[in-house]
């Protein structure tokens, strides 16, 4: 993976000197308004972006209705077994058809005036069909109307707002190599466990997004979380933070790869995890060893992998798999869902180790992610003296030949591909 | 086998004792109320009463060690989405005894905890399910769930402090 950083122009947000080696974003970028409307006509309905898992709509008639991009959307499985996105808007007068939030339907019902659709989106029944021309039907006028484009990529579902652009495989780019990371880890496939984490935070979203791979801030901000693993007899391994490897992925996607002293299920245990833990890791990692080969596996068993897809996914595979997305509410406030992948078949012992792990780092009521939202609001706070200082510094390790994790070549990656989308049409 | 002897009076004296503990950010004598078993659990928003930690990802699901690292880390100025502490008020009501013995018994309240900080204010709402059991004639916490009665934590953005 090339892993050379390539210069960009500055324009009016982004500012890269590389004789100086500086690398500054305007802290306009993250208050205005009008940037975020921006956003949301040139980035976020020009993205694929994450709608769900298909574990989460296993069975035919299974729907989750959810917002995305600021969209109320369905997500569904017809009685043939396809996978659908509709949007959540009943195509007489606007009511969203569809208010509970998961379930098992034979379709939808606008309880307005009780059009009712089945799970292809067709509509099946309305009040006074009769007095509607003969033609009023043709070519799916008045059935729900399907996302512009929904794709899938190894269970992992995505929506285009528009009908036509570049496939999925195409966007996702390098990102595919890291979604199989996690998706090998189980042949009999990997589903989302139930419980999803809705929350928010007073920030930008873009915060979110630097934060999720940001290697430098790890030990300032978590303390206190280190401490807390070192206080468990055996909670770690003796593997010290590594400076790992920075990927540029394409598209604006981008990794950290590294080693870490936590636990990981798949499969590296801790001596806090016993004699079962040891005996049930050793089995997963010599099945990835038949699978793929000792490299392979060591990589996929070993090494934790921060991940952002761009615009808004985050697929982080350190202690526990954690899948998160996020959309702006205003400029200064972005809603999170957050969800945990785990093998099918996994063992009952090892799903409530994972668990327990996932939530002494992450998560609302984590040991570390309440610090980080605190960390990204003091910013958005910091931010009111713009006009007085106005710029944001990610120039770390920018003329590093080698990146390390704790450099900020990820967010740069972003960064570039965020000023290109914001100026294209300036150019 | 033991019968029960707490009266909802007696219970209704703890749970606000309790209440005061951690309103006041006494939280080592907070922990000292808990059983060395114990468990404390937040399930996530709108969950039912029969979520387990083992199988639905929770906000918080410890065991009493890592309980104990809690109540540490949000003591220490490390603890940053706690430092300054907030301000917190907790009012509990609706408590019942569901039955069990003194060496096993359970009950119930609902709760509204208010929290402030740096100039906002979150509100949770929602009840506490309690495993309790009587040491040395003390009341004492085997297990307790703090479920959120919301939607989701859109409004709260996160579960920072002891419920």
């Amino acid at each position: 993976m090339n892993v050379r950083e390539i210069a960009t122009r500055g324009s009016r947000y982004v500012l890269e000197d590389r004789q100086a080696g500086t690398f500054k974003v305007s802290r306009r970028a993250f208050v205005e308004e009008s940037v975020l409307e921006e956003e949301r006509r040139k980035i976020f309905d020009r993205s694929w972006l994450y709608l769900g898992h298909a574990s989460e709509i296993s069975s035919p008639g299974d729907f989750i209705s959810r917002n995305v991009g600021g969209r109320e959307l369905i997500f569904s499985r017809g009685k043939d077994a396809t996978v659908r996105a509709f949007y959540n808007t009943c195509p007489h007068r606007g009511a969203m058809v569809c208010r509970e939030r998961q379930g098992n339907t034979g379709g939808f019902r606008c309880f307005y005036h009780s059009w009712a659709f089945n799970l292809e989106g067709k509509l099946i029944a309305r009040p006074g069909d009769t007095e509607y021309a003969s033609g009023s039907r043709a070519n799916g006028a008045h059935d729900l109307v399907p996302v512009g484009q929904l794709e899938e990529y190894r269970g992992l579902f995505f929506v285009h707002f528009q009908s036509r652009s570049e496939s999925l495989i195409d966007y996702l780019a390098g990102a595919r190599e890291f979604i199989d990371l996690i998706m090998d880890q189980s042949e009999a496939g990997m589903e989302i466990v139930g419980g999803t984490q809705e929350y928010s935070v007073e920030s930008n979203w873009k915060l979110l997004c630097e934060n999720s791979y940001d290697g430098y801030h790890g030990i300032p901000t978590h303390s206190s979380y280190f401490d807390y693993l070192q206080s468990r007899a055996g909670g770690l391994v003796t593997r010290n933070l590594s400076t790992g490897q920075v990927f540029d992925l394409g598209k604006g996607h981008a990794a950290v790869e590294y080693a870490a002293p936590w636990g990981r299920p798949v499969a590296l245990p801790v001596p806090a995890w016993g004699e079962t833990g040891e005996r049930e890791t050793t089995a997963i990692r010599a099945r990835l060893v038949e699978r793929f080969g000792p490299e392979r596996a060591e990589r996929i068993t070993g090494l934790n992998r921060n991940m952002v897809i761009f615009p808004n996914l985050v697929l982080n595979d350190i202690m526990a798999i954690t899948v998160r997305t996020f959309f702006p509410d205003g400029a200064g406030r972005n809603l999170i869902n957050a969800w945990t992948l785990a093998p099918k078949d996994e063992s009952a012992s090892m799903r409530e180790l994972r668990l327990f792990n996932f939530l002494e780092f992450l998560g609302p009521g984590g040991f570390a992610t309440p610090d980080d939202c605190e960390a990204l609001a003091l910013c958005q706070r910091g931010y009111s003296n713009l006009a007085g200082a106005g710029w944001n510094d990610i120039s770390k390790g920018l003329l590093n030949p080698a990146p390390r994790i704790d450099d900020e070549m990820q967010m740069r990656v972003f960064w570039r591909e965020w000023d290109r989308r914001m100026t294209e049409d300036e150019a | 086998m033991s019968a029960l002897t707490v009266s909802r009076a007696e219970l209704e004296d703890f749970f606000f004792a309790e209440a005061a503990l951690l309103d006041a950010w006494k939280l080592q004598e907070w922990l000292a109320l808990f059983t060395e078993d114990a468990r404390y659990l937040v399930p996530p928003a709108g969950a039912g009463d029969d979520a387990d930690p083992a199988t639905t990802l929770f906000y918080v699901a410890d065991d009493h060690h890592r309980l104990s690292e809690r109540v540490k880390r949000l003591l220490k100025p490390s603890a940053h989405c706690e430092f300054p502490h907030s301000r917190c008020r907790r009012m509990i009501s609706n408590v019942r005894v569901l039955g069990g013995t003194d060496d096993a018994f359970k009950a119930t309240s609902n709760y509204v905890t208010w929290r402030s900080k740096m100039g906002e204010t979150q509100n949770y709402f929602g009840h506490h399910l309690y495993e309790l059991r009587k040491v040395d004639g003390a009341i004492r916490i085997s297990k307790k769930t703090s479920f959120i009665d919301a939607d989701d934590l859109r409004e709260q953005n996160k579960v920072s402090i002891i419920l």
